[in-house]
Formats: C-alpha cells, sequence, structure tokens
C-alpha cells in the first residue's frame, strides 16, 4: 500500500514517514491492549490452597508394621511407610521420572513406580530403572495420636 | 520482506487457485445513500467473533454444574486476571450482537434486499437471528444466578403450551420436569456446541450467498439510475470498504470495553429452587416483547388458552416473516408498500411493548 502513492501532489517523504509510524504504533499499541489480557486470562492464579508445611498423615494405630499409605500432603500425594522393624519414613509420593505415584511394595520392601518399572529403596534411594533422584524425605513425628509430617527445611 | 509474501501468496495460489484472490480484488460494493446500512452485516459478523473468543476463552473456567457454576463464575469475575474484562465483554456483546443483528434484519427488510435472487440470504439471516436468540436464552442460564434460574423457569414453560409435542419439548430441554442441574449442563452443551455448530453451516451459507450475489441495491435507488441512465456508482471491497469496516469494529471495541469497564455485569445471587421467586423476574431486553405479550393476552381466548394462543402466534408471525421474500410477489409495487407498511407496525408493536414492559 505504501506505493499508493501517486496522486498529484504527493505528500512530502517526511510527513508521509510520520504518519507511517503514527498509524504503525497505534495498531501495535491497539493489538497490545488486545493480547495482554487475552495472555494474562489464559494463566490461571495461584491456587487457592495453601501448601502447607506440615500435615497428619495417619493415626498412631492405622499401619502394622511393613505397610504403607498415600496421604495428602497440599495438593500432592505422600507415601508413609511402617518399617518392619517399628518407626515411619515418609517420602513424596511423586516419581522422580515422569510424575507418576509410587507405591511400597511389601514383599520386596521397595518403593515401585509402575509407570515405567522404577525402584527405590526403602530410604527413598533410586536403585533400579529410570527415576533419576531420590524421592524427597519427610520428617515424621508422633503427636499423640497421630502422626505428623513435616516438609524439611530446604539446605 | 515484500518479495517473500509475493512468493507465499504465488504458493499458495498454485494451490487453492485464482478464485478467492481475484473474488476479492473485483468485489464492489454499491454507493448510494442507503450505502451505510451495508456496514451493519459487518458489524453482526464482528461481534459474533468477539462472542467466539471470549466465550472459548470463558470456557477455559466455566463449570456447567449447579454445585459449581456460579462459584466459577464468581471465580472468573474475582480471580482471574482480566476475567472481569472478558466476561463483560461475553454479556455486552451478546447483547450489542442481538441489536446490531435485528437493525440488519430490519434494514434489509426495508430496503427490500430480500427481493429476487436473494431469497435465501434473507431465509439463512432470519435463522441465523433464530439461533443468536437461542445463544442469548441458553447462555443467560450458565452463570445459574436467581434471576437467570427463574427467567429459564418461565422461558421454557411457555414451551409446554406448543401444541402437540410442547410436553416432549419441555423434557426434552429441561432435561426432566423442573429446571434443575440437568437443565445447565443441556443449555450448556447448545449454547458451546449445537448452536456454534448451526451457526457455522448457516453463517457460512449466508457469506457464501452474499459474495455470489454482491450486495442488493435498494429499488428507490435502481430506478433513479434506470431513469437517468447512468450506471450505479461502485467502490472496490478491498481496501477501501474492508478499512471503513474496519474503523466500525475499532470504535465498537472501544464501546465494549468501556461498556464492561463503567458497567460490570452482575453476578447477583446464586440460584435456589427452594426460595420463592423474587419479585421483577424480567426476561433480556430482546425477549420483553414477547413477555409482555404473553401478559396481555387473556387467559382464556374462546376455547384456547391465551399461552397457547400466544405460542402460536408467534410461531406463525416467525413463519411468515421467514417467508416474506416469496409472500411480497411485487417488492416494487403495491405488495411491497403494503408490506413496508406491515413492517412498520411490527417495528412500532416490538419498540411498543418493549418500552410499555420495561
Amino acid at each position: 500500500m505504501a506505493s499508493a502513492g501517486t496522486e498529484k501532489g504527493a505528500s512530502p517523504p517526511g510527513r508521509r514517514q510520520l504518519l507511517g509510524f503514527l498509524l504503525g504504533s497505534s495498531v501495535f499499541a491497539s493489538l497490545a491492549s488486545i493480547f495482554y489480557p487475552i495472555l494474562k486470562f489464559v494463566l490461571p492464579p495461584p491456587s487457592g490452597e495453601l501448601d502447607s508445611d506440615t500435615v497428619v498423615a495417619a493415626r498412631l494405630d492405622e499401619l502394622a508394621p511393613s505397610a504403607a499409605k498415600i496421604f495428602r500432603f497440599g495438593n500432592r500425594p505422600g507415601l508413609l511407610i511402617r518399617l518392619p522393624e517399628g518407626g515411619y519414613r515418609a517420602f513424596s509420593a511423586t516419581c522422580t521420572h515422569l510424575d507418576c505415584t509410587v507405591q511400597f511394595r511389601q514383599r520386596e520392601q521397595d518403593v515401585w513406580c509402575a509407570c515405567h518399572n522404577g525402584i527405590y529403596d526403602l530410604r527413598g534411594r533410586n536403585v533400579s530403572g529410570p527415576p533419576p533422584r531420590p524421592l524427597e524425605e519427610y520428617d515424621v513425628h508422633e503427636r499423640g495420636e497421630e502422626i505428623v509430617v513435616a516438609r524439611r527445611e530446604q539446605a | 520482506m515484500t518479495s517473500a509474501l509475493e512468493q507465499l501468496r504465488v504458493w499458495l495460489e498454485e494451490r487453492f487457485g485464482h478464485g478467492l484472490g481475484d473474488a476479492i480484488r473485483k468485489k464492489q460494493v454499491p454507493r448510494h445513500r442507503h450505502s451505510l446500512w451495508y456496514y451493519l452485516g459487518g458489524m453482526t459478523l464482528f461481534l459474533f467473533l468477539i462472542q467466539v473468543v471470549t466465550g472459548i476463552l470463558l470456557l477455559l473456567y466455566y463449570r456447567p454444574s449447579p454445585g459449581e457454576a456460579f462459584e466459577s463464575v464468581q471465580f472468573i469475575m474475582t480471580k482471574v486476571q482480566f476475567g472481569w474484562l472478558i466476561r463483560g465483554l461475553h454479556a455486552w456483546a451478546a447483547n450489542l450482537l442481538i441489536l446490531v443483528a435485528m437493525l440488519h434484519m430490519f434494514s434489509a427488510f426495508f430496503l427490500k434486499a430480500y427481493r429476487k435472487p436473494r431469497e435465501l440470504t434473507w431465509i439463512t439471516g432470519c435463522l441465523l437471528f433464530f439461533i443468536f436468540l437461542g445463544f442469548g436464552f441458553s447462555g443467560y442460564l450458565l452463570p445459574w444466578n436467581e434471576l437467570a434460574f427463574f427467567a429459564t423457569k418461565v422461558g421454557t414453560e411457555m414451551m409446554a403450551a406448543v401444541p402437540f409435542i410442547g410436553e416432549w419439548l419441555l423434557t426434552v430441554f429441561r432435561g426432566g420436569e423442573e429446571v434443575t442441574g440437568a437443565t445447565l449442563t443441556r443449555f450448556f452443551g447448545f449454547h458451546v456446541a449445537v448452536f456454534p455448530a448451526l451457526t457455522t453451516l448457516v453463517l457460512g451459507i449466508h457469506l457464501f450467498l452474499v459474495q455470489q450475489l454482491g450486495m442488493s441495491v435498494p429499488p428507490s435507488v435502481e430506478r433513479a439510475h434506470r431513469q437517468s441512465g447512468q450506471p450505479l456508482r461502485a467502490h472496490p471491497f478491498f481496501p477501501g470498504f474492508l478499512l471503513r469496516d474496519l474503523i466500525g469494529w475499532y470504535i465498537a471495541l472501544g464501546i465494549l470495553a468501556a461498556l464492561a469497564a463503567l458497567d460490570p455485569w452482575e453476578l447477583g445471587v446464586k440460584a435456589d429452587p427452594f426460595v420463592p421467586t423474587p419479585a421483577g423476574i424480567k426476561p433480556e431486553w430482546y425477549f420483553l416483547f414477547l413477555f409482555q405479550t404473553l401478559k396481555v393476552i387473556p387467559a382464556r381466548l374462546l376455547w384456547i388458552e391465551g399461552e397457547q394462543l400466544a405460542v402460536m402466534l408467534f410461531g406463525v408471525v416467525a413463519l411468515l416473516w421467514v417467508l416474506v421474500p416469496f409472500l411480497d410477489r411485487n417488492p416494487e409495487g403495491r405488495s411491497g408498500r403494503v408490506f413496508t407498511a406491515v413492517g412498520a407496525v411490527a417495528v412500532a408493536y416490538i419498540i411498543g411493548m418493549t418500552v410499555w414492559a420495561w
């Protein structure tokens, strides 16, 4: 369209440039004011659920020795294991490979991810299969009748 | 830059043929003292596209169940960034869309744009208008607030008055005997799947016909040019007419954003089927004249119930309206004048009843 200026008395190049600049920047500003709200709208606001640092994972009499359960820790699952010799360990139940949820296997005495056959030992260390990192371990406390799991302070 | 664009154009034309490019280059729009009305169709299309975009955005957060619908709209309005803007635009543009579509339809009516060979353009246009009313009616319920809930009860209750299939219609649209969560899910389905699909089809035919047949020139303008022997003035669609269209759309967008910002669409109170209907339940403004007609019609006329009479009347009038191109046999002569007069009475009736019901 820039070559359309064949009318007689075509405007001087300076004025033409200025008009082009004004038109271009107003088009840009308009498009920005349309797409900025859309891009902001598409991103969901942070979820209202507080990522708490401690949670009651189980009651004291809930797990027999050599048993485990999945508990809610904020938005994500956690794994609480009662060891055969007594005592508890808690991990994030999210496999470090591709986010599947792991499970405790009583017979093998390990933590297994069914998605890609990843195996962790009872300390959460990745011992076989694709997982690249150990499971995040949580602190376990007994408080009265309850077992409380707490996120460890980030070192 | 230009040569790359040119290469792309050539590449595309080798595959799609020259048809589209030629059509755009050759398309002419007649120019006369009634030309302004030509812009209303494009404006309706623009508002519809706004509805498509904002509607898809709202779908990212909206949840169509009675336990969550109201809360999810509340979430959009209060928590999502620019959520108030997107919902406000959707609600305001819906109303403007109906208004502009109405103006477009009546301008086509009074300028006799429906006359041969544009009968199908008129019919598809009418169908689009009815679909838009369906969009409005179904969308009104989705926030699941008290006003919408009771307006939907009344609106669907009218379906029961349709002869023979009334009860069946009522059950199909409500998803049961009452307005419940089942109704919400159905209306949601109509609003985001059935009506959009229908619109795509009918709008495609409508736009194809407009391209195929070109713009209609009003009989009075045609006559004047026949008498003076001068050719009709016209200007190219691209870029002149399209740029004028763009200016109109730009202004419309500004008005919409201003309305959404200065007069945010209310959410109201969450619907509760077990509270009495609050006073002053009214449908959206574009249904008001129907609503008022219902109020005025006596409860019983001879052997017919008032509601049934009204529904049959609406149905017959709507059918006649769609069939106008076939009923007006001589648009430039006597019958044309009769139809203009009937149209004027219809407009006066709609405006009068709407003002009365306000």
